[in-house]
């Protein structure tokens, strides 16, 4: 592992500085980091709270708690705040920030004034989206045209701010793979990075690529909405499915932006309560990178009943099953990581288990969806509800507070208390399954989605899933008590409470402003654990 | 309640069957990974702190292993599922052609010898039907559970559908595609009628199960289009309150609109109502009135207008 010393008498933590100023002007990763943490959880807590006014509306057939029009505006923000305000930022910019220089032994990112510029970037986009509450868009987060160049709501702000968002996005990426190429400590080589390195590495690459293509996309639809110009209205010449190629073509990347870094997270927690190496360290790097590289070649998989030709249908579907396979290798590889290991089920780890599990039903359901014919009656039901929310809960949030928990100590030198952390982990498993899983079953029969009403055939299922959702909520505010508590008057935390031999783990908790009081050198990789027979890489 | 609707189509089965593969696959693989995790999770739980473990790293028989043989299924069921798709996407020459049209938030059916039906599609038993559809203003779907079929259905461009009733019987309609406020209001129904049936439905009394005549009076012309052009889902007759107010005593009634004003309910107003819904809604009512311009002649607005005043 790396030698290093730290001189301790000077040890001051990076959360030393108090003052707002301190914060928002600050170009220390750590900091950054736990901005973006701080403003994706908020909003990932208010579009959890918008997700339990749904369900509460659709208890019962009848649109009674809400008019339709509300329901609508309140999916279209669910969705919109989700995943352009929390999951795309949320792992890859708050942990990203945390770890990336940690991990591989740096004093900061390449770019510590653009990280921060990136963040108040971030910000603007936050402002410009609550501006556009005044009279929110009620299209889908997917803003499909035309219904959404005639909607008489304020389409033209919320899309101006989603716009601005990509900005940080895009810069965040640049910045991560710049320090990943440039920053590393001395022997850290490509094959000993930790896999949230490469996982990262290969989600900046798709922020830098995908985003501007989103950010051409509704910078048309303003266009066409403010100036008339008719890219997508038929009526002027224009195509109306036009749009979903373009908006695709970002958002599936997008889907991996939001999971490759909870992979990530997996491929760190694992080997550390298992005492084990990870298995098949090339096959699980190459393959975020194998991902990723297919993820551009795949959105049309939304649009099989669109009205595209059926050649394209034929070949967009293939390339879908390509997909499958690189993300079943990673599965089989953390499972066989566990093989003779010396499992503690730490709060993280039952995070790290329960996105295994999660996730490989959200990869199986992608198959469903994958396959042309079956997907011709599945798409736009419940089914795909279902089946992208367990990619998106059970994988990336799974392994959003996965990450909470595991990196917990380091980031603020306290700890939680681990049996409440335990009781909410069991609460949110149980409650996110009896949410989601009856809802596979709804799309099979043919429950359509975004349906503000629905016919009385479904309610048991349904209101099935809303009981789950109280489940669920009530597990993520044990969770959110018990964490926030932890800040308060938890125990201070150890260095290294799981004998991580990954870099961040040597420094103290919280770690010092610059990290590393000299460079570490590195002679091996992270997931050394175990008795070695041979010496091997 | 059955895990899939009733098959009613000659493609159905189809489906079902790509459907059961997958899921039976899924749930091997599934069964697999959940039984690998629990057992290790159990068997090499952590007793001691000081445990040994191996230094295992990788295993490059294993690696090829679980990349060959799921590669080798996914492309299976990819075949399966296309040969499926193909057969879904090709309409046997003798089908008989309905024009479909989608408008906010409404289904038309045109049919070859001139009739017209309003949310509720006539299909004979056995006869392969390919549907031409366009939408009149944003995108909308065309989904019947029961046929496994769904096509979204774009403005300015046909697109089709095909499928062959084989039960007689109503099947749904959904609207699959999201289309604004009364999105989730846009349902129909697709009737199957056995042979004989069928035929006296297409050859029935001119204006029998659509076209409206004007030998009628004016009050029973109403009352026919009430029922027919599916107004009766969201109007009462009997004071109940639906997904529009009741039409029972409406007419010559003061009725307070949504933004407090205060109009009365005379023939102009009806008019209005059934022409532009969106611009005079009643209070307490949402703004998802389908504007049955277009569909409705004058003639035939009069009459329901007429009928409307008998319901006193």
């Amino acid at each position: 592992m790396a030698n290093h010393t730290i001189a301790h008498d000077v040890y001051v933590p990076f959360l030393e500085k108090k003052g707002f100023l301190s914060w928002i002007l600050t170009t220390d990763h750590k900091r950054i980091g736990i901005l973006y943490l701080v403003s994706t959880s908020l909003f990932f807590l208010v579009a959890g709270i918008i997700a339990l006014l749904m369900r509460f509306e659709l208890l019962t057939p009848a649109s009674d708690f809400v008019d339709p029009h509300t329901y609508n505006v309140l999916f279209t923000l669910h969705g919109s705040i989700m995943v352009f305000f929390f999951i795309v930022p949320g792992l890859a910019a708050s942990f990203g920030n945390f770890l990336i220089p940690l991990m591989i032994g740096a004093r900061d990112v390449a770019f510590p004034k653009l990280n921060i510029a990136s963040y108040w970037i971030y910000l603007l986009g936050t402002a410009i989206l609550l501006m556009a509450l005044l009279k929110p868009a009620d299209t889908g987060w997917t803003f499909y045209t035309p219904y959404s160049a005639t909607t008489n709501t304020d389409v033209v702000l919320m899309t101006f701010g989603v716009f601005v968002l990509g900005f940080s996005s895009i810069l965040t990426g640049l910045n991560f793979i710049v320090t990943t190429h440039k920053m590393r400590a001395p022997g850290m080589t490509w094959h000993r990075l930790p896999l949230f390195i490469w996982a990262s590495y290969a989600t900046s690459v798709l922020q830098l690529l995908a985003t501007p293509v989103v950010g051409i996309t509704l910078l048309l639809l303003i266009t066409e909405r403010t100036l008339g110009v008719g890219f997508f209205d038929p009526a002027k010449g224009g195509d109306p499915i036009l749009f979903q190629n373009f908006f695709w073509f970002y958002s599936h990347p997008a889907v991996y932006i939001m999971i490759i870094p909870a992979m990530g997270v997996i491929s760190e927690i694992i080997p550390v309560f298992s005492r084990k190496p990870i298995f098949g360290y090339k096959a699980i790097a190459y393959s975020s990178l194998g991902i990723a590289a297919i993820s551009f070649l795949v959105w049309a998989h939304h649009m099989f009943t669109s009205g595209i030709s059926e050649t394209a249908a034929t070949i967009f579907s293939f390339l879908t099953f390509l997909v499958a396979i690189p993300t079943a290798i990673k599965v089989f590889n953390w499972t066989a990581t566990l093989y003779k290991g010396s499992i503690h089920l730490h709060s993280a780890m039952l995070y790290a288990l329960g996105f295994i599990f999660l996730f490989t039903i959200g990869g199986l359901t992608g198959v469903f969806l994958g396959a042309l014919a079956a997907d011709i009656h599945l798409h736009d039901t419940y089914f795909v509800v279902a089946h992208m929310h367990y990619v998106m809960i059970g994988g990336t949030v799974m392994g959003f507070f996965g990450a909470l928990h595991f990196w917990y100590p380091k980031w603020f030198g306290k700890m939680f208390n681990e049996t409440v952390a335990k009781i909410a982990w069991f609460f949110i498993f149980v409650g996110f399954n009896v949410t989601f899983f009856p809802q596979f079953f709804l799309g099979i029969q043919g429950m359509p989605r975004r349906y503000a009403s629905y016919p009385a055939e479904f309610e048991s299922l349904m209101s099935l899933s809303t009981y789950g959702s109280w489940i669920l909520g009530f597990g993520i505010l044990i969770m959110v008590i018990n964490l926030i508590s932890g800040l308060i008057n938890g125990p201070k935390a150890p260095e290294n409470p799981y004998n991580s031999l990954s870099l961040e783990w040597q420094i103290p908790s919280p770690p010092p402003h610059e990290n590393f009081e000299e460079i570490p050198h590195v002679t091996d990789w992270s997931y050394g654990y175990g008795k070695k027979k041979e010496l091997e890489v | 309640m059955t895990w899939i609707p009733e098959v009613a189509s000659n493609l159905a089965g189809k489906v079902d069957g790509v459907l059961l593969t997958i899921t039976l696959l899924s749930l091997f693989f599934f069964v697999l990974i959940t039984v690998i995790l629990i057992v290790f999770a159990i068997k090499y739980r952590r007793k001691r702190d000081d445990e040994e473990t191996p230094y295992i790293t990788g295993s490059e028989p294993l690696e090829i292993i679980w990349t060959v043989i799921p590669s080798i299924l996914l492309i299976a069921l990819f075949v399966y599922g296309f040969v499926v798709f193909k057969e879904m996407r090709t309409p046997p020459a003798d089908s008989v052609d309905i024009t479909v049209t989608g408008k906010q938030w409404l289904w038309t059916f045109d049919y070859y010898n001139g009739k017209k039906t309003l949310n509720e599609l006539y299909v004979e038993q056995n006869r392969p039907v390919r549907l031409v559809m366009m939408s009149d203003d944003v995108l909308h779907s065309f989904f019947v559970p029961g046929f496994r079929v769904k096509q979204d259905v774009l403005p300015g461009r046909y697109v089709q559908l095909w499928f062959t009733p084989t039960k007689i019987g109503t099947f749904d309609i959904f609207c699959a595609e999201y289309c604004g406020t009364g999105h989730s209001v846009m349902l129909g129904k697709v009737n199957v009628l056995s042979p004989e049936a069928y035929d006296i439905w297409e050859n029935g009394l001119p204006g029998e199960g659509g076209g409206a005549v004007a030998s009628l009076p004016p009050a029973e012309l109403g009352e026919k289009i009430y029922k027919e052009k599916g107004c009766n889902a969201c109007h009462s007759l009997d004071g109940s309150t639906l997904v529009g107010p009741s039409f029972k005593g409406v007419f010559g009634h003061t009725v307070e609109l949504a933004d407090g004003s205060k109009v009365e309910a005379d023939e102009n107003y009806l008019r209005q109502s059934v022409l532009e819904p969106q611009s005079q809604v009643v209070k307490g009512f949402q703004p998802v009135m389908p504007s049955f311009k277009g569909i409705l002649s004058d003639e035939e607005v009069t009459a329901v207008i007429a009928y409307i005043k008998t319901l006193k």
